[in-house]
């Protein structure tokens, strides 16, 4: 039988390019983390659950739901969360459109909504099918990033509001800005990383490798 | 902040510009705080624990061992939580008791709160609370909802619960078509995506609740009364709130967390869980509707019946009314409705986005469908051919109708003119193609309210009113609202909202929020502009003038007040897998006058999407064995995704009220109404089968597959 | 929630040993389903080891054609292979069609087969049932199971495995590597995963304490044209309520060689043997798609509200096929 082992430890989380030293119950989600002790209300709570994606950040440049993620073991990982997104006063071009175009209504989804969208661009960049996709196989090349890709993807970020068509068209919007001058995230990744790192487009490029 | 030119010199113009949201910024950023992230020194957090039995009584509570596990605080429930009073009439009538937490020991449905435990984290508390153990002392429970049942009982709720008018059964035997059809609606829930959170503390002797809502000065005038406290020591702020669509009133989680702040006199948080939800936060009751129409060959209705059933909780009476809408869109020689209801060991539901309307539209609109079907009429000609001229029942005249102008130009813009009316006939690879078009209505009115508008010395303005955006775009209309009023630009002007000390208001509830705000704020704003004509200088604190529209809308007259709408879908059927998918959406609306075109379009367009939501996916399923819910959460849940929900256009036409100081009637809720019954109807189009049950699902598509050439609706 | 330890394993023995010495230790992968069950009461872990990081993230070529592909790759990385696309696209697409994509990110390919029904009544901590306690019964079959299995059930439980990547692994014949304390070990998936039975609680075959390492695919030429279709109540995000994966390799209008799997009808994922027997030789068209799902779907023993599924797999074999045979001719 194994000792009883400890249950919380003290972590140091890279949020949005700062390093948080903080103890932890093992219980406490990367969600719960932000929320609770380090006062970043911007990632919301809307199941716990993993069924509605306002809790959605970027962990290593890829899209997650935190309220999944156990804070301990998002340690090492860079974090992006909604407050990171914007460049100082600057808004993202995701933010802006959905400002612009009304892709929210009572807001509570939208900071999931526009990691999401973040992430929905850099997979797409990276090549990524979906499941609308007509066909995978890699000789058919990227499907343009239409309306029923765009649904598609961002099918885990519910809207109870009913904002979809809006949000459609600001992904769509600021997708295009993005394809016109690559305009990308800061994926806020610290110098002392141990673990892995990157976007998805190095992810990718990393397992396509793998098989040469 | 605008998205058009609000210019330098205009002073007038902001109503009817679109104009972004003034919290836009802060909600695409994360900035913008909602009930449950604001912090607070010493924050305690509590966590409820509900009855898994659905009826009877708790004999005992094993708190002793839960006291002791680390970071517990206290253990709240019926033997030790504070009395309250739960015997009063509050904004919107009597309470649910359901708010009345841990008075008694008797357990009226599944998921009653049965206590609260409290500790120093989360975490903490969420553990303590599953590991209390509560014994009960269970009893048989009925929560079976059906047509049959002879307990039903007419209710009344807001309005008559029947009127009849002619004999029935002749005109029904005289017609030369009849409908005869039962059609049903599901449990649904509102499934908001911010969960209902409040921290209630007590500070310098007043009572402080952050809490979610959708009216601040309703929450505590109820608060108070129940804690038999002056209102004036009662303060509720709600700044931002993550979608309610009438579900966010006094509920058991801030009742619970004033006890607990009040028993340990430090702040405490409580935040339902998404499962806690599904039983503490009402929902709309499932509907069971019959419909009988007699009309003459030309499609004039002769005889009109509309019968519904409801249920609620043993504990509370609420009515779905869904019957209430035959009783403003159609006439007919003999016309008869009725809501009933009966009661069961369930939670209490309560208001849903156009209660009533959304359920009874589905019902009667599709019977119109059914109608035109068998007339062989064009279903926007029926309609034309039975627009009342005055209230069917109340025999009162229109304020305004201009369902027709709707149809008119929904069809235009549609295409309905080119339109095949024969189901089953369109066929695109594995689907099948068809439109269908609805009717809608929701009731516009407006309640007192008041505002205080202040002339600041710097020269801005602040307006202060107890309003709640929850997700309307309130804060941004009644910017722009008093922007026209005083005159200046709407950058001028400061809306602060959701504070219960900025006085007496409307909730953000039955599309009367944003009209009734805006005519307190008008009122104030006159009156200020007044004042400052005079010419006297702004001292340092500003001039301030408060408003109080209770006279006004006292003296209104009576009349059918009403928004319209012409709904119009197309769907996408495969009936060898049972999917149906929208394929585009028009609204039309003639809903009063528009204060932003921007998010008005997403008021509608976003009823319209829940329409979608509630014809092909929501529904709550209610275990019999249990008395609880199956599946409880947003994966057994399903409202409708991103890929469920394609284009869809809506816009309105001209309809100011004329009695309304701007014009306005109030969209919140119209947009859903008609929309089920639109994809319904479309549904039939392209598969030749009346689905009369919702959701239309694919266990009940595939089996009803598509009609034979010949032997289509059965 | 209850609370529990936490270890990061950096090497796979290290992570079986701590697992092997603690019964009340489970690894964390992805935690998409886990950390989801742990906050529904129906986990109760002390220990958490998380395999995450484990140097498992690898897919790779094998010298046969087939691939091998790492535990702790992600259902991205897998969806996004250029592999995978090339030669098992029905694989591609089934991982695709399942969850969200935020979930896909986090969730391993070890973890997805590991992951336990949806079924409402074991996810409700307050409800009987026998996969999480067995003994207290099973609501299902007298209550809410529209959704239920069709396939393969017993009176005992008639939930369904939840997976959309295993149809098509069951369909491409996967073999799941593990490693235990006591050294390594495979099971092709039509052994991974263990009748229902008496003992619905009793998921997989695999020996306590193992840890998923890998699951080879073998080389199959006819999973080139290969397809998943998956029926859910609404668009995306949603389990499914019908699924299929396909594989057909056609000549001259004969069926040379073909796979069907079936997801959402069984407690695994339905390798449907029956149907492909029938249809190997068979000529490909409507008529002889219709008969093999017959020929499978006789084993079919629907509840009173999940008959509806009997029909959809039928509907979406000869669908399916069709589709596959078409494409086969251009």
């Amino acid at each position: 039988m194994a000792p009883a082992p400890s249950t919380y430890s003290v972590i140091t989380l890279n949020v949005n390019g700062e390093k948080y030293t903080l103890p932890v119950d093992h219980r406490t989600t990367l969600l719960d983390a932000l929320r609770e002790h380090l006062d970043l209300t911007g990632s919301k709570k809307g199941c716990d659950q993993g069924q509605c994606g306002a809790c959605t950040v970027l962990l290593d440049g890829r899209r997650a739901v935190s309220c999944l993620q156990l804070a301990v073991a998002a340690e090492g990982r860079a974090i992006t969360t909604i407050e990171g997104v914007a460049d100082g006063e600057r808004l993202h071009p995701v933010q802006q459109a959905f400002l612009d175009l009304d892709g929210y209504q009572c807001g509570y989804c939208t900071p999931g909504q526009i990691c999401s969208a973040l992430g929905v661009i850099e997979e797409h960049a990276a090549g990524w099918p979906s499941a609308v996709t007509a066909d995978v196989r890699p000789e058919a090349g990227t499907p343009s990033l239409s309306a029923e890709e765009i649904r598609e993807r961002m099918s885990g970020n519910l809207c109870r509001c009913g904002a979809y068509v809006s949000i459609v068209q600001a992904v769509a919007q600021a997708a295009e800005a993005h394809t016109a001058q690559s305009h990308t995230p800061e994926t806020h990744t610290p110098e002392t990383h141990t673990t892995r790192t990157g976007t998805a487009e190095d992810r990718s490029a990393e397992a396509k490798e793998a098989t040469a | 902040m605008t998205t058009t030119t609000t210019g330098t010199s205009t002073v007038n113009g902001s109503v009817g510009t679109a104009h972004t949201r003034v919290e836009g910024r802060d909600k695409v950023t994360g900035a913008a705080r909602y009930a449950a992230e604001i912090p607070f020194d010493e924050l305690a957090h509590g966590w409820l624990v509900v009855s898994t039995i659905a009826r009877g009584r708790i004999r005992s509570l094993e708190t002793a061992p839960v006291l002791e596990m680390t970071g517990v605080l206290t253990v709240l429930h019926h033997h030790n939580a504070p009395r309250v009073d739960s015997d009063y009439v509050g904004m919107l009538g009597t309470p649910d008791p359901t708010a009345a937490v841990f008075q008694h020991d008797r357990v009226p449905h599944m998921g009653w709160p049965v206590a609260l435990v409290v500790a120093e984290t989360p975490e903490q508390a969420r553990e303590a609370a599953e590991a209390l153990v509560v014994r009960y002392e269970e009893e048989p429970h009925d929560v079976a909802f059906s047509g049959e049942r002879p307990d039903a009982y007419a209710a009344e709720g807001h309005m008559p619960a029947v009127t009849e008018k002619g004999d029935l059964d002749s005109e029904l035997a005289a017609s030369a078509v009849v409908v005869d059809a039962e059609y049903t609606t599901p449990e649904e829930h509102h499934s908001p995506m911010e969960p209902h959170a409040a921290t209630a503390r007590w500070d310098g002797g007043r009572l402080e609740v952050l809490d979610s809502n959708q009216g601040t000065t309703w929450v505590q005038g109820e608060l108070a009364k129940m804690f038999s406290l002056d209102p004036d020591s009662v303060r509720v702020r709600s700044e931002h709130v993550g979608g309610g669509f009438g579900s966010k009133g006094l509920r058991a989680h801030q009742v619970a967390a004033v006890m607990a702040a009040t028993a340990l006199q430090r702040p405490v948080r409580v935040v339902l869980t998404r499962r806690q939800m599904f039983s503490l936060t009402g929902y709309r009751s499932p509907t069971t509707q019959r419909i009988r129409l007699g009309a003459d060959a030309d499609g004039r209705l002769r005889a009109l019946e509309h019968r519904s059933l409801s249920l609620t909780s043993t504990v509370h009476e609420f009515v779905e009314p869904s019957a209430g809408v035959a009783r403003v869109m159609y006439d007919a020689d003999a016309h008869h409705t009725a809501n009933r209801l009966v009661r069961l060991d369930v939670p209490t539901p309560t208001w849903m986005r156009a209660p009533g309307e959304a359920p009874g539209s589905f019902a009667l609109e599709a019977a119109l469908d059914e109608l035109a079907e068998k007339c062989g009429i064009d279903p926007i000609e029926l309609r034309a051919r039975n627009k009342p001229e005055r209230g069917p029942v109340s025999g009162l005249p229109f304020s305004t109708h201009n369902l027709l102008a709707c149809f008119q130009e929904g069809a235009r813009r549609f295409g309905w003119a080119d339109r095949d009316p024969r189901p089953g006939l369109r066929r695109n690879g594995r689907w099948l193609l068809g439109t269908g078009t609805a009717a809608a209505s929701f009731g516009a009115g407006a309640m007192p309210s008041t505002a205080v508008v202040t002339a600041e010395a710097d020269g801005t303005f602040t307006v202060r009113i107890a309003a709640a955006d929850i997700g309307t775009g309130a804060r941004t209309a009644l910017t722009l609202v008093a922007a026209d009023a005083l005159e200046v630009t709407p950058d001028r002007v400061h809306v602060r909202i959701g504070d219960s000390d900025f006085g007496p208001a409307m909730i953000a509830g039955g599309s009367m929020g944003t009209r009734s705000w805006a005519w307190a704020v008008t009122a104030a704003a006159a009156e200020l502009r007044e004042r400052l004509t005079l010419g006297t200088g702004i001292p340092p604190e500003g001039i301030t003038v408060r408003s109080d529209t209770s006279a006004a809308i006292g003296a209104l007259a009576q009349k059918e007040r009403h928004s319209f709408g012409a709904q119009f879908a197309e769907v996408a059927v495969d009936v060898t897998t049972g999917e149906v998918r929208v394929r585009r959406m028009l609204g039309i609306f003639a809903a009063g006058r528009i204060v932003n075109p921007l998010t008005a379009r997403s008021q509608f367009v976003g009823g319209m999407t829940w329409g979608i939501s509630m014809a092909l996916h929501e529904e709550a399923v209610r275990d019999q064995a249990s008395g609880g819910h199956y599946g409880a959460d947003l994966a057994g849940y399903h409202v409708a995704a991103h890929a469920d929900v394609p284009h869809i256009e809506a816009d309105w036409v001209d309809d100011p009220d004329p009695d309304d100081p701007v014009g306005i009637k109030g969209i919140g809720e119209v947009g859903i109404v008609g929309a089920a019954a639109a994809i319904a109807n479309a549904v039939w189009h392209a598969t030749g089968v009346r689905h009369r049950h919702l959701p239309i699902r694919p266990d009940r598509v595939l089996p009803a597959g598509a009609a034979a050439e010949g032997e289509r609706d059965a | 929630m209850r609370e529990f330890g936490y270890e990061r394993a950096v090497d796979v023995s290290g992570a079986v040993t701590l697992l092997d010495t603690d019964p009340d230790a489970r690894f964390l992968g992805g935690g998409t389903n886990l950390v989801d069950l742990m906050k529904a009461g129906v986990e109760r872990p002390a220990r958490l080891v998380d395999v995450r990081e484990l140097p498992l993230d690898r897919i790779e070529s094998a010298p046969d054609g087939g691939l091998l592909i790492g535990a702790t790759v992600t259902n991205s990385d897998l969806a996004a292979h250029p592999e995978v696309r090339r030669r098992y696209p029905a694989l591609a697409q089934a991982v695709l069609a399942g969850a969200s994509g935020q979930l896909r990110n986090m969730a391993t390919v070890g973890g997805n087969l590991l992951q336990r029904t949806r079924c409402g009544y074991f996810t409700d901590v307050t409800a009987p049932c026998n996969k999480r306690l067995p003994g207290s019964g099973c609501p299902a079959i007298e209550g809410e199971h529209h959704n239920h299995a069709i396939l393969g059930a017993s009176e005992h439980c008639v939930a369904t495995h939840p997976s959309d990547m295993a149809v098509a692994l069951a369909a491409f014949d996967a073999v799941v590597s593990y490693e235990t304390a006591h050294g390594p070990g495979e099971l092709p998936l039509a052994d991974f995963y263990l009748p229902v039975g008496d003992t619905p609680h009793l998921e997989t075959a695999l020996p306590s304490g193992a840890l998923i390492t890998g699951i080879t695919l073998p080389p199959a030429p006819v999973a080139t044209l290969s397809r998943y279709r998956k029926v859910r109540e609404r668009a995306s995000y949603a389990f499914a309520i019908g699924s299929i994966a396909a594989a057909l390799d056609v000549r001259d209008g004969v069926v040379r060689d073909v796979r069907l799997a079936f997801g959402a009808v069984s407690s695994r994922p339905w390798r449907a043997t029956a149907a492909e027997h029938a249809l190997r030789g068979a000529p490909a068209d409507a008529e002889s798609f219709a008969a093999a799902a017959d020929a499978e779907l006789a084993a079919a023993e629907p509840l009173p509200h999940n008959g509806y599924k009997v029909t959809l797999i039928r509907n979406l074999v000869v669908a399916v096929l069709t589709e596959l045979t078409e494409e086969a001719a251009r």
